[in-house]
């Protein structure tokens, strides 16, 4: 078990490593000067355009050389300093990100959680039940094919536009504060529910399928056949071949994640969302590096987070890796 | 098994293949929206980027698919989307999937060092989310072609391929016939590709159909954050616009639905085709 | 009589059509009698002994009667057969090291399956560990994770689990291809120390491997092509065998082990399709060194001496 814990944080701590540098290396030898590019799109003045040149290149310390910029890159990250947004000038990119990150939990993990467990569940009935499995399955398939922003398009439309009973845009209504009061939670929850809806229903397609051909091939495994042998009620060979089956379903979970993440991002847009998502479109139209690239980051630290996460959820429930049996 | 009687097994995966009824709907929604691809830009007379007619038209017989708010034809924008996502799909899908074979190819039939290497780099590019990492590449590209956002795509979609293909090739080469060319004397690399890679077809089949999708979806997402192609169409980018401009709330769903829906066919089809191929490639699938 | 089959024919069914593996077997296995069912692979041995207690789709049943002490198994009834699973027919199969669930405790398992069956895990585990003893395995076992155990211990779990309820008749198929030689050796001989212990009352080994029937078996039973050819006793068999396969099988016995040992028995779909378009009558006709015309009838299996059984034309006239 400590080898696989041992390896598994090994790999992450290079990838994080290798996330940073790439988020160092890329503004820097990215055809042309990042500065200039940036400068040029934003088509300002030209005694504004020198102030902010001078800000950029003094913030980029692109004036010392290579090394002690990747060093000082770190040593900036570790302060918790990822730079001044330019979008929300003079807020730094850490604040923004701070505020928005209770959003996108809110909107994630419930739509992660419930989705993953729905979807297992349903999968596995359908398995069994051929009515259902010739419905969910086409249905699983279309809602897994489904651009997460689309399906967000066709909820707001469909429920918000048309039949006019969900707001489709932002976290709370305009009039309002946030604050701790059963209206203003009821006001957040009534936003909340179509993006979660649409990361929930796209979500919930994949895992439904997953889960229905792991149940089926563990039902053809050869300890099901055993137990049929052995005249052992189909009940408890399901709940072996469930079992079984959602070990697949974790990894897969581990896997997904950062596709998840990027439908959250697109989700948010869709409904104006104030989280990390809707902070990167903003950030991308206003030409705010430096909150790009502090999205980037932390976006990857959650990832690799989640992931740590899952990898402790996976040694609690998979005896072969307690033992040290499996290397992956 | 894959050697003896070439003739027959050909013969048998046509009459598998055309019986398969998720491999003929999917073909068949696939071909469909190939053919609108190639032929549908040319049935409109607007460039999808002209301001056309009166602005935010529902659907009519000159518009077929209505205008957006600036009286842009939605029709013609919808054509030339597709185009661009079978062009993302076919050379992000083809990139991702070939070096997903390379390296997949190589760890699993050197194994040792090669294999820990190339197997910790695979766990890394895995976890690190494709499209955060393409976000950061766009925006600071100043211009960005269809071509560029493809070549990225599919450099970042091949951990998944890899880890598969290498699984395979590990249960492959421990094989008689492998056994036999190597104590023949050939080469690693001639081994990998004319013993190892051949009898992995339709396997490596089935991985392009997936990336093939997975690239169409990551473009879908890029060009809807507003890191698409900065010239040229493309169904992403439609959606981003339509949300932009208060399509929402104006109710325009002739500009809202179609891109989408598009995508969401497209891919719903390869999974499908996707699932039918993989019952007509392993007999045991078959239903009986 | 502990187990008579009579007629029973069982095909498979493939997309091509009936593969007949399965024709018109009549044979019976006396209380405590082991019998050793041999053939080349594809022969339809295992669909022989599948076919008595998991006869599942893509096998079909097409007709005969089996019965085990006097009472008849509704062999063709997946869900009546579960009554007579376990406790009166039982089987040890050909994978028996993957037969155990990999995520369970091996005690835990095997409580989950008793229970299942309505018989209380406590009152049978002093005889569980008992008979852990007598395959020299530790208590230690049933705390452990299938994963934990070599493949000689997993061959004999599963040996201990699936005769825990003493059944009538157990089929052992193909038990000692995964194993080395020393062990093969050991568990064929655990199996006769089960039959002795009563543990279980008579035994069906299915094997291509006719040297560890010579060490075990009281009678073997040959098959060709889906269709009995010869059954005797061990000696019989290998000294005086009169079915002319069997001399042939008999006469190449150091090589059958190793030649075939690594072809695998079970898969008779997907296989080149011998059997879908079987010859008619004895189907050993065009490989038989003595075949004359009447050999385009099905020979009938009979007793040319008591307890020796042989379907060859050939045979009944030199004997009669």
């Amino acid at each position: 078990m400590r080898r696989y814990l041992g390896r598994k944080l090994l790999i992450y701590l290079l990838t994080f490593f290798v996330a940073v540098t790439i988020d160092w290396l890329i503004p820097r030898f990215m055809p042309g000067n990042p500065v200039d590019t940036m400068l040029a799109r934003m088509a300002l003045r030209a005694d504004s355009a020198e102030v902010l040149r001078s800000y950029y290149i003094r913030a980029f310390k692109l004036d010392l050389p290579l090394w002690q910029q990747y060093l000082n890159f770190w040593a900036a990250l570790f302060r918790g300093d990822l730079g001044i947004s330019t979008w929300l000038f003079p807020q730094p990119v850490f604040q923004i990100i701070k505020r928005a990150v209770p959003y996108d939990l809110f909107l994630l993990l419930p739509a992660i959680i419930l989705s993953w467990i729905a979807g297992n569940r349903v999968g596995a009935i359908a398995a069994r039940v051929r009515w259902l499995d010739n419905t969910i399955l086409p249905l699983g398939y279309i809602l897994t094919a489904s651009p997460y922003m689309w399906l967000a398009i066709v909820l707001a439309w469909a429920l918000g536009n048309v039949a006019g009973i969900f707001p489709i845009a932002g976290a709370y209504g305009f009039g309002l504060r946030p604050h701790l009061s059963w209206l203003f939670i009821k006001d957040l929850l009534w936003h909340w529910f179509l993006p979660f809806s649409s990361l929930f229903l796209v979500m919930f397609g994949g895992w439904a399928i997953g889960m229905r051909n792991m149940i089926i091939y563990e039902l053809e495994s050869e300890y099901s056949r055993y137990l049929e042998s052995l005249g052992t009620p189909q009940r408890l060979i399901r709940k072996y071949a469930f079992r079984n089956a959602m070990l697949p379903q974790i990894t897969g979970l581990a896997l997904q994640l950062g596709g998840i993440v990027a439908g959250a991002l697109a989700t948010e847009i869709v409904f104006a969302y104030p989280g990390i998502g809707y902070m990167i479109l903003n950030a991308v139209q206003n030409q705010d590096y430096f909150l790009i690239q502090g999205c980037f980051l932390f976006i990857i630290t959650g990832v690799l987070l989640a992931n740590f996460i899952i990898d402790l959820v996976y040694i609690v429930v998979d005896p072969r890796t307690r033992l040290g049996m499996t290397g992956e | 098994m894959a050697q003896e009687r070439p003739k027959e097994v050909r013969s048998e995966f046509l009459y598998f293949a055309l019986r398969n009824r998720k491999l003929r709907v999917g073909l068949g929604i696939l071909v469909f929206f190939l053919l609108f691809a190639i032929i549908g830009p040319f049935l409109t007379e607007y460039d999808p980027n002209t301001y056309a007619g009166p602005s935010a038209q529902p659907p009519s017989s000159e518009f077929w698919f209505g205008t957006t708010t600036f009286g842009q034809d939605v029709y013609s924008q919808f054509a030339h989307g597709l185009r661009s996502t079978f062009i993302v799909g076919l050379i992000g899908g083809g990139i991702g999937t070939l070096v997903g074979v390379v390296i997949g190819l190589l760890a699993g039939y050197r194994g040792g060092m090669v294999d820990e290497i190339l197997n910790m780099l695979t766990n890394i590019v895995l976890i690190i989310p494709t499209l955060s990492v393409l976000i950061i590449i766009a925006a600071y590209l100043a211009v960005r072609g269809i071509l560029t956002e493809s070549v990225f795509i599919g450099l970042t979609a091949w951990p998944w391929a890899a880890r598969a293909i290498r699984a395979q090739t590990f249960s492959l080469r421990t094989r008689e016939f492998v056994d036999l060319a190597r104590m023949s004397g050939r080469s690693s690399l001639r081994i990998v590709f004319t013993e190892i890679a051949p009898n992995m077809m339709s396997y490596l089949f089935l991985v392009f159909i997936l990336q093939f999708g997975g690239a169409i979806l990551n473009a879908a997402t890029l060009d809807f954050i507003g890191l698409g192609p900065t010239r040229g169409m493309s169904l992403g980018l439609m959606m981003n616009n339509a949300v932009l401009w208060a399509a929402l709330q104006l109710g325009m769903w002739w500009w809202l639905i179609p891109p989408g829906a598009a995508i969401a066919a497209i891919v719903g089809a390869l999974y499908v085709m996707n699932v039918g191929l993989d019952e007509v490639f392993n007999p045991k699938l078959r239903e009986m | 009589m502990s187990l008579q089959v009579e007629n029973l024919t069982v095909y498979y069914r493939t997309l091509r059509g009936d593969v007949q593996a399965l024709e018109n077997a009549t044979f019976t296995i006396a209380d405590g009698e082991i019998m050793g069912l041999a053939g080349e692979s594809g022969c339809g041995k295992t669909t022989l002994g599948h076919s008595l207690i998991y006869l599942k789709p893509p096998m079909r049943f097409i007709e005969g009667r089996v019965t085990l002490d006097n009472e008849e198994l509704p062999i063709w009834d997946m869900e009546r057969m579960n009554e007579f699973r376990f406790k009166k027919i039982s089987i040890i199969p050909q994978y028996a090291m993957n037969a155990m669930n990999p995520t369970r405790k091996i005690g835990k398992m095997t409580a989950e399956i008793l229970e299942s069956r309505k018989v209380s895990y406590k009152a049978t585990l002093p005889e569980l560990k008992r008979r852990l003893d007598l395959v020299e395995l530790s208590h230690d076992v049933l705390n452990m994770y299938p994963i934990e155990l070599s493949g000689g211990m997993k061959q004999r779990m599963v040996m201990v689990l699936s005769t825990l309820l003493n059944p009538s008749l157990l089929i052992a198929d193909e038990i000692t291809s995964a194993l080395d030689v020393s062990t093969q050796k050991a568990v064929a001989e655990m199996l006769v120390g089960f039959r002795d212990r009563g543990f279980v009352k008579s035994l069906m080994v299915i094997t291509h491997d006719i040297s560890i029937l010579y060490q075990i078996a009281d009678s073997i039973m040959i098959m060709y092509a889906g269709q009995l050819a010869e059954k005797a006793s061990t000696q019989v068999i290998i000294h005086n065998p009169r079915h002319p396969y069997t001399k042939m099988l008999i006469g190449s016995l150091p090589k059958v082990g190793v030649k075939h040992s690594k072809q695998r028995l079970a898969g008779i779909p997907g296989k080149p399709p011998l059997l879908l378009n079987p010859p008619v009558g004895c189907r050993f006709r065009e490989r038989c060194p003595v075949a004359f015309d009447k050999c385009f009838d099905v020979p009938p299996f009979i007793e040319i001496e008591p307890g020796h059984f042989v379907a060859c034309w050939k045979e009944f006239e030199s004997n009669a």
